[in-house]
């Protein structure tokens, strides 16, 4: 239904727009289709594009996006991205999480500031804005989704999200009206989106010298949300080939001991 | 052919066993040597097929239940968070369950077209269908709380618009549907009370199925398995000893059956789910389109193609009550479509019908189909499908039946398999 269901919206989207007017520009654009190494029952996650992605996360997304589901020890685990332990660890401590009451009961300190503490392995990644109206008075009214499983809740997966990260470069087309405080992304539902562009060639720098263009960029941050949406995809993979030999294995002998029992009732 | 039992006590535990409760000679007459006709197709392992998913559905939803939080503000993040992140295998277990359902449904759909072809309903299997058929209604009802429970957009509309249905009710006695909504919900709107009354359900209905499934086994054994060519057995020539015979069969077919559910757990786990159930429920935000797990499409299908909510939620509940009747409503005297050339192509048209229904139903309300210029509103597809589905059960079953002249049926079912081999 994953594959039918857009296919059939794409059909039934062409052969609407062919009756009525050619001219409807708030209906979103076909998403672009790329390649993933995580494609298909053999994908597996490229460690250094999760690497890179998570950079541009840090530096980029987690300025206005939470992570709320993903934890530290994650980087670290099989089939992510790869991280030692210490580096986790490393990454963790740089985080200010909104430390537990001290002895004295106190979460706040003599001025009144909230009491932080260094992150640690167990915990999450901390929220950018304390509460969903703290984000939405930062952004006129807009709220900037969790990351968690964004790539999961958007029909098209990792193209979805890599088509808006990328379609912010399109002009809009003469007669279009871009709203106040809105930005013109052809691939959003009424193309008028209140997030701006995030990416642009450079913002980040890769220390491994992969070029740092905002096509490489994106494709670097979407295979990274794509992990958080589904960090068990290696695992899950792996298995499922394992489980697929043995059942080839024991359905051929199942219908050898068929064949065998019924060879003279047929 | 439930007939005298042959089970002999192989030990001294097992005389003792069987004077006090013979449940080894129940399973050694039910599962051993139970006469079965020797002509059963692939189509009758779906059966036993069905019994394995319940069973998967019931262990790992146990294991889900163990991790899950039936809490409005936790029960999303005890899904996504919890069971998918960081119990072990919880991501597997919870693929497995979900997807465990579609494929509950695509094998028991497969194991009631099987019974409406070849006419297992008819006399003497009457009690058996109707079992059947509240198995079914209840595997929907079970289904439906089960998506309600992660907290998904599409879990929480979708419990609003299944629920609200009753509020149709209000058109019959002003306030009664609304009342009844009300007492559903536990509260004024769909919240923390309907998600805790239904996690309770699920995890229910689960046994009540079970204990049905027995049942229906039971009234199986009685006038035991009707076969391909729906004629009668008429001696030990017509069967064979249900193991090592069907046990291996079955076993191979289920084999080949859990390929295809592994292919979707590990390859496609999220084939059948929709997008916006990974976006925990919010009461402020309305899904574009709100749409049922595929099982349940052409039913939602009939229901919009009636303006009017009242009469669309009785079209929806008739449809379903149909399917208790139809054992009194088949007038034919031969029970497989085999020999019946004009039912066998009103069966087919039935299939291909609620395939078109159950894609009308995952489009949207207001979608239309282009045909060279000319705009086919999908609801009119709806309609007519809605009326071929009536129209099946209600006029096509009950008047080909009599008009119909069924091709001559064999005369044995060992005849008709062994040939010449055949004894009598």
């Amino acid at each position: 239904m994953k594959i039918a269901l857009p296919l059939a919206a794409v059909v039934l989207g062409i052969s609407l727009c062919a009756a009525a007017s050619a001219e409807d520009t708030s209906a979103p654009l076909p998403i672009k289709h790329m390649q993933w190494s995580f494609d298909g029952p053999f994908g597996t996650y490229d460690q250094a594009s999760l690497q890179r992605g998570f950079q541009i996360y840090k530096e980029v997304c987690s300025a206005c996006h939470s992570l709320n589901l993903v934890a530290f020890h994650d980087l670290a685990a099989p089939g992510g991205p790869g991280f030692t332990e210490a580096q986790a660890k490393a990454i963790a401590a740089g985080y200010k999480i909104p430390a537990e009451p001290n002895e004295q009961g106190e979460i706040f300190d003599a001025k009144g500031n909230r009491l932080t503490r260094p992150g640690i392995l167990a915990d999450h990644f901390p929220p950018p804005f304390p509460n969903e109206q703290a984000a939405r008075l930062a952004f006129g009214g807009a709220l900037p989704p969790d990351l968690s499983l964004i790539v999961k809740a958007r029909a098209g997966g990792p193209n979805y999200v890599y088509s808006i990260l990328t379609g912010f470069a399109q002009r809009p087309p003469k007669g279009f009206k871009v709203l106040d405080g809105k930005f013109y992304n052809p691939y959003f539902p009424g193309r008028n989106i209140s997030m701006p562009p995030p990416l642009m060639d450079g913002t980040v720098t890769f220390s491994d010298g992969t070029p740092n263009n905002v096509a490489q960029e994106a494709h670097d941050v979407v295979t990274f949300l794509s992990w958080a949406s589904e960090p068990n995809l290696d695992q899950r993979h792996r298995m499922g080939l394992e489980v697929m030999a043995f059942l080839v294995l024991l359905s051929g002998l199942l219908f050898l001991s068929y064949r065998k029992i019924w060879k003279d009732e047929h | 052919m439930a007939g005298h039992s042959t089970y002999v006590p192989a030990s001294g535990f097992e005389r003792w066993l069987d004077s006090r409760l013979p449940i080894m000679r129940l399973m050694h007459d039910t599962m051993t040597t139970f006469p079965t006709p020797r002509n059963l197709n692939i189509w009758y392992t779906f059966g036993g097929i069905l019994t394995f998913c319940l069973a998967v559905q019931i262990v790992t939803g146990i294991v889900l239940a163990m991790h899950y939080v039936p809490s409005a503000d936790l029960a999303f993040n005890s899904v996504e968070g919890r069971i998918m992140r960081e119990v072990n295998y919880g991501w597997l277990i919870r693929y497995i369950h979900a997807n465990g359902a579609s494929m509950f449904f695509f094998a028991v759909y497969i194991h009631m077209f099987r019974g409406l072809y070849y006419g297992s309903y008819k006399a003497p299997r009457e009690v058996l269908w109707l079992l059947g058929v509240l198995i079914y209604v209840l595997m929907m009802a079970t289904a439906f709380f089960g998506y309600v429970l992660p907290w998904g957009q599409m879990s929480f509309w979708g419990a609003t618009v299944i629920t609200s249905l009753f509020s149709a009710l209000d058109q019959v006695i002003p306030h009664l549907g609304s009342a009844i909504t009300t007492w559903l919900w536990g509260d004024f709107a769909v919240g923390d009370a309907t998600l805790n009354r239904f996690f309770s359900l699920h995890y229910l209905l689960p046994f009540v199925i079970a204990g049905v499934v027995g049942l229906h086994i039971w009234a199986l054994h009685v006038p035991g398995n009707n076969n391909p060519l729906g004629i009668d057995v008429k001696g030990p020539q017509d069967t064979l000893p249900f193991h090592p015979y069907y046990t291996v069969k079955d076993a191979f077919y289920l084999s080949l059956f859990i390929m295809l559910f592994a292919a979707f757990v590990f390859f496609a786990p999220d084939f059948f789910g929709n997008p916006d159930n990974a976006i925990q429920a919010n009461p402020l935000v309305t899904p574009p389109d709100i749409v049922p797990e595929w099982y349940l499409l052409p039913f939602y299908a009939m229901l919009r193609s009636i303006p009017q909510k009242l009469i669309g939620v009785l079209v929806l509940v008739g449809a379903l009550l149909t399917l208790a009747f139809i054992p009194w409503l088949d007038t034919s005297k031969v029970r497989s479509c085999r020999f019946r050339p004009l039912m066998k192509q009103c069966f087919w048209l039935l299939v291909a019908d609620c395939v078109m229904l159950g894609y009308v139903g995952s489009q949207s309300a207001d979608a239309a189909l282009s045909l060279g210029g000319m705009q086919l509103p999908l609801v009119w597809l709806a309609r007519l499908g809605t009326a071929y589905y009536y129209g099946f059960f209600w006029l096509i079953m009950p008047i080909v039946g009599l008009i119909e002249t069924p091709k001559a049926l064999p005369e044995s079912i060992a005849k008709a398999v062994l040939g010449a081999k055949a004894k009598a």
